[in-house]
């Protein structure tokens, strides 16, 4: 079956198709792309660990700033009402629907944020060149996990289109948290388009 | 690019991948040493956990178009609004870009997921070869990747019931169909995400080694 017998810790497979390589790809430094399918395995950058760091404690603290300061305001014939992102989420509390409130609560505000969180606490002691503190494996594989379920950037766009059905009926002024939250999703897609998962698997890995 | 000559995957070299790490093991390794994900050379019962949340995601999508989104009431009128009328109203505002949107997002794509996942996992029982594991690849990435952007629809209710609550004058309360088209997202990603990419290329390729 194979002309070499292989021994597993010089090989790696595709997490797409199974193809198996061999693990020399890990320290070209280069990006590798599977040849069978193209998923691409390893992305390494130089630097990346500290870029990373920065965008998630950047997107964090500007989360902070989203929860913190009204999101819009909405004036129409002498009438005004502010929403903050927690009213956005609380909106479904009413009429039974305290399920769904929690659903949106997770997908836009907690599930970013744990990520987030789970992201720093990974990749500080990699980025000061120390040991990976305990269970950080659990922490990233977590935030990998939680990747399609985290939703700030989904969440900016419903509010352009919710923009729109209301802009003839009244006038919208954007509060600090708008601003805040359009940044947070820049960051959070800036960070997962830094982020190669299998280069920092291997820096995390068991020494 | 297509191979002739089987390709050595890690299952028939006798060890098991992690899908995280990309680190190879010893076949019946329960637990990847690298990153502690558990380990299975196939993700056991895809197609049925596939297939369940399938059903589940169409079945949630019924009462999504059915019920009102939203309602509007306005000094004491209330009009409810579905999916479909949402749009409507939106082309009523001279909002064709941000109607082709919301179609896009709440019909479209739904609708379009339904059918491409559908299509891939019964294309995987079919003969090998019928349809190229790189096409049946390809569209289960694009159904991964675009599958979260459904939701744009629940979002807008959200934001527009915290922000129009002028009292009696005005108000917006969210309907039944936003929980269920909550619902169907949710369980059409869980769908998407049952089904193991390796076995797209597995199936490609049986009665060929």
């Amino acid at each position: 079956m194979t002309s070499t017998s292989p021994d597993p810790a010089r090989l790696v497979a595709c997490p797409t198709c199974d193809t198996l390589f061999h693990a020399d790809l890990l320290t070209a430094g280069r990006t590798a792309t599977c040849s069978c399918c193209g998923t691409v395995i390893f992305a390494p950058r130089n630097g990346a660990i500290r870029t990373v760091l920065a965008l998630a404690v950047a997107a964090l603290v500007l989360m902070a700033v989203a929860l913190g300061f009204p999101f819009l305001t909405m004036t129409a014939s002498g009438l005004t009402t502010q929403a903050s992102v927690i009213d956005a989420v609380a909106s479904f509390a009413v009429d039974d629907m305290a399920p769904l409130s929690l659903a949106i609560g997770l997908l836009i505000v907690l599930l970013p944020s744990l990520r987030l969180c789970l992201l720093i606490y990974v990749t500080l002691p990699l980025a000061l060149g120390r040991r990976p503190w305990p269970r950080a494996r659990e922490a990233f594989r977590m935030n990998v996990e939680l990747r399609p379920w985290s939703m700030a950037e989904i969440f900016m766009v419903g509010v352009a289109v919710a923009m729109v059905k209301v802009a003839d009926m009244a006038t919208i002024s954007f509060g600090p948290a708008f601003w805040a939250m359009a940044a947070v999703a820049t960051l959070l897609a800036a960070k997962d388009a830094v982020t190669c998962e299998r280069t920092l698997w291997h820096m995390l890995r068991p020494a | 690019m297509a191979h002739a000559a089987p390709r050595l995957t890690a299952r028939r070299a006798g060890l098991v991948a992690c899908r995280h790490c990309a680190h190879v093991w010893p076949a019946g390794t329960p637990v990847c040493g690298v990153c502690r994900a558990s380990l299975t050379s196939r993700a056991p019962h895809s197609l049925q956990r596939v297939w369940a949340w399938w059903v589940a995601g169409v079945v949630t999508y019924i009462p999504a178009n059915l019920f009102p989104m939203m309602k509007t009431s306005m000094l004491g009128d209330e009009t409810a609004s579905t999916i479909i009328g949402g749009v409507l109203d939106l082309l009523h505002h001279d909002a064709a870009f941000v109607a082709a949107v919301v179609f896009l997002a709440s019909v479209c794509i739904p609708l379009g997921k339904f059918l491409a996942i559908a299509w891939i996992a019964l294309a995987l029982r079919r003969p090998a070869g019928s349809v190229p594991a790189h096409q049946l690849h390809r569209v289960h990435a694009l159904v991964e990747f675009i599958g979260r952007w459904s939701m744009i629809d629940v979002f807008v209710v959200a934001i527009l019931s915290a922000l129009v609550q002028f009292s009696v004058v005005v108000s917006i309360h969210p309907g039944l169909a936003a929980i269920s088209f909550a619902c169907s997202v949710g369980f059409t990603m869980l769908s998407a995400q049952s089904l193991d990419p390796r076995l797209i290329y597995d199936a490609s390729e049986q009665g060929r080694t």
